[in-house]
């Protein structure tokens, strides 16, 4: 019984992590952009939602599809205005760029809203438990997970069957070529940002709904994310969701035998995923 | 218009000015006070009453003819930084007496710094264990622990907490089973040792589950609420930091995990950690070490607590918090030792004066070599009294802190008794 429960909780908790890393799977997948801010994105959504909450005092899953539009419209003139002047052949400024955008967020989150700890209250929602046979399962965290598989398979929708997909990954094989049929790079870059942080404002919800957060907490989620994003492979959605669930899974098994283990347990996998395959679980063929 | 030459010119006057001026100004002028706390970043939280405090420590000091100045040096919540304020408070800004507050990250490094410049510092707001024995250069062994020339702090210690929480669980009728949260740091190994809570515990007749050492910034705690779940625990106790806390507890709500009494030490601390909890924040208790019910009053206003907490609600425009008693006991042990001290320009003299205080505070007495404490702590260690509180949610939704175990200071008046987790 205790390995289901475990097992159970593992996928669950893998949900959340699959959220935090879609957006920086998205943006990677196509831009080879290495979004060292995403952790810090995420916070910001989170706030984001925290400011629509108090103003017009909606139960955050309503808010959050206020702050959606507004998380768009930012990362839009993200990379229009920042990411897109930086990006070329030599992957380092971007890289800088990103981690200057990290701590100048986390500072104006901090002046703007104190340090103090938030979290996105949902109501009685929040301590409601489905008992399925065995194990007992948070309903909130069953939401997590409800809603990283949707994004996910939304995110597939998006890539290969509207034409806005197809320039994505047009652009992303070749971005000079496209651009002699007709599409618009930096464009096409500025909307796959907003996209991801529609997503990252995802994440934030169910981050503010299941934990604390505070301008510093970031960069802690980053590593995360991206350790699922390179064992599902660079480029591939539906990997970095196993990705998400194989970090999610480990960590609630390390924790099962010692809770030292916990954090170590699922850097252990991810060591031991690229080991193994060192292109991750389901690499795209063409890179 | 400005040329390089003027500017040349008029920096050679000011600094030649600033040169003579300043001696005279050190052998004359006002007593400088370094104030060392975190102003910023994540412990910011207990600093939040500096500015109030400050501005009210030297209107007092002018009416009673003190002559002082403060410094006040934000340690950014990083024992780096405080160590680096420390030292440019003393040799750039030369100041005779240091005060720092919260948590030994901040504490230690100051301490350190102001014993080995042999400037006196007063500390506050952190457990005296961590204190006195992280600042000795072999912890594990404590024939070498030295006592210190120049540094004094009071607060309470890790065995007034275990006692405090031990006394309110013995008020409630349960089935003596305690869960335990322990995080892998300094606090959590510290209550797991052999000082900590299981041996204390054992000797009460509960019986302890630990659930093992994790690391903070966890996501998942499904292994330790299962543990509890097994054991029946009906007492919870632990030290997680605050985001922490909320993911546990509400992990530990959704899996169906219902405790009786949820005890825990430094993460409800502040309003905002509970009202981050909403509904979920009611009748969780707590150590509690100042409130406005204490029956104490400041020697430098004669404020009741209740009025500074009052007086500190105003100017900021938020609940009082337990750092706010402490960071005006700060003063108020700085301004007495001042009054007290024939020249508290001579660093030696000072630390004695402080060695020999004997103060009634916002606090409750403070006083160093009294013999509530182990041989080795007693000359730099002054014990304050801790009760144990519970959060109540009031019907507009705020969180009052009320006492409700006072074994450890029977004089601090009791505002209800220990309600179950219902």
């Amino acid at each position: 019984m205790i390995w289901l429960d475990t097992l159970a909780q593992g996928i669950l908790l893998g949900g959340l992590y699959a959220l935090f890393a879609a957006g920086l799977s998205l943006v990677f997948g196509i831009m080879r952009l290495v979004n060292l801010a995403h952790g810090d994105l995420i916070v910001l959504g989170a706030y984001v939602i925290l400011v629509m909450v108090s103003v017009t005092g909606l139960n955050p899953f309503l808010a959050a599809t206020l702050a959606l539009p507004v998380m768009f419209g930012f990362g839009m003139l993200l990379q229009t205005h920042l990411f897109n002047r930086v990006l070329g052949e030599d992957i380092l400024p971007p890289l800088l760029v990103t981690f200057g955008l990290s701590v100048v967020l986390q500072n104006v989150l901090l002046e703007t809203f104190s340090a103090d700890s938030q979290k996105l209250s949902m109501g009685p929602v929040e301590a409601v438990g489905v008992p399925l046979g065995p194990v007992t399962l948070g309903l909130v965290p069953l939401a997590t997970l409800g809603c990283a598989v949707a994004v996910i398979a939304a995110l597939n929708l998006l890539f290969y069957r509207t034409k806005l997909g197809r320039a994505f990954r047009a652009t992303s094989d070749d971005a000079t070529t496209v651009q002699l049929m007709g599409i618009y790079p930096a464009r096409i870059f500025s909307v796959a940002t907003g996209i991801a942080l529609m997503v990252a404002t995802l994440a934030a919800l169910y981050l503010g709904a299941r934990a604390n957060f505070d301008p510093t907490i970031g960069p802690a989620r980053l590593l995360y994310a991206f350790e699922a994003v390179i064992i599902g492979g660079l480029g591939s959605l539906w990997g970095t969701l196993a990705g998400g669930l194989v970090i999610g899974v480990a960590q609630a098994t390390g924790a099962a035998i010692r809770p030292e283990w916990q954090i170590l347990a699922g850097h252990a996998a991810f060591v031991a995923v690229l080991l193994f395959r060192p292109r991750g679980l389901f690499p795209r063929a063409n890179d | 218009m400005i040329d390089r030459r003027t500017l040349l010119k008029g920096g050679a006057v000011s600094a030649a000015a600033a040169t003579l001026g300043l001696p005279a100004y050190a052998r004359g002028g006002p007593i400088r006070i370094g104030y060392v706390s975190p102003g910023s970043g994540p412990l910011s939280a207990f600093s939040e009453a500096d500015d109030f405090m400050v501005a009210q420590f030297l209107k007092a000091a002018e009416a009673q003819g003190l002559a002082v100045e403060v410094t006040v040096k934000d340690s950014q919540s990083n024992p780096n930084r405080a160590a680096e304020v420390a030292r440019e408070l003393i040799t750039r800004d030369e100041v005779n007496l240091l005060l720092v507050a919260s948590t030994p990250e901040t504490t230690n490094p100051v301490c350190s710094i102001a014993e080995s410049e042999e400037i006196p510092v007063i500390s506050s707001v952190a457990p005296w264990q961590p204190w006195f024995i992280g600042q000795q250069g072999n912890p594990g062994d404590p024939g070498s622990w030295q006592e210190f020339d120049y540094a004094y702090h009071f607060f309470w210690g890790l065995e007034d907490n275990v006692g405090a929480f031990l006394r309110m669980w013995e008020s409630l009728e349960t089935n003596r089973k305690v869960g335990a949260l322990w995080p892998n740091d300094g606090d959590g190994n510290a209550w797991a040792s052999d000082v900590g809570l299981p041996a204390a515990a054992a000797a009460a007749g509960f019986q302890v589950t630990d659930a093992g050492r994790y690391q903070n910034l966890s996501d998942d705690f499904s292994a330790q609420i299962g543990a509890f779940k097994r054991e029946g625990c009906e007492i919870m106790t632990g030290i997680p930091i605050p985001p922490d806390f909320t993911t546990f507890w509400t992990q530990a709500r959704q899996q169906g995990y219902a405790p009786k009494i949820v005890s825990i030490a430094k993460a409800l601390l502040f309003p905002e950690s509970v009202e981050a909890l909403g509904d979920l924040g009611h009748n969780l208790s707590c150590e509690l070490y100042w409130s406005p019910a204490f029956p104490y009053a400041s020697s430098l206003t004669g404020e009741s607590a209740k009025e500074l907490a009052a007086a500190f609600e105003d100017a900021a425009g938020r609940q009082w918090t337990q750092p706010v008693g402490f960071t005006h006991a700060l003063f108020e042990l700085a301004a007495d030792a001042l009054k007290r001290c024939d020249d508290p320009t001579d660093g030696d003299a000072l630390a004695e004066t402080i060695a020999a205080t004997s103060l009634d505070t916002v606090v409750g007495n403070v006083g160093w070599g009294t013999d509530n404490l182990p041989d080795f702590a007693r000359k730099n260690v002054a014990k304050t009294p801790l009760v144990g509180g519970q959060w109540r949610r009031e019907d507009d939704g705020r969180f009052e802190l009320v006492i409700v175990e006072n074994g450890n200071a029977p004089e601090i008046p009791l505002g209800g008794t220990l309600e179950p987790i219902g």
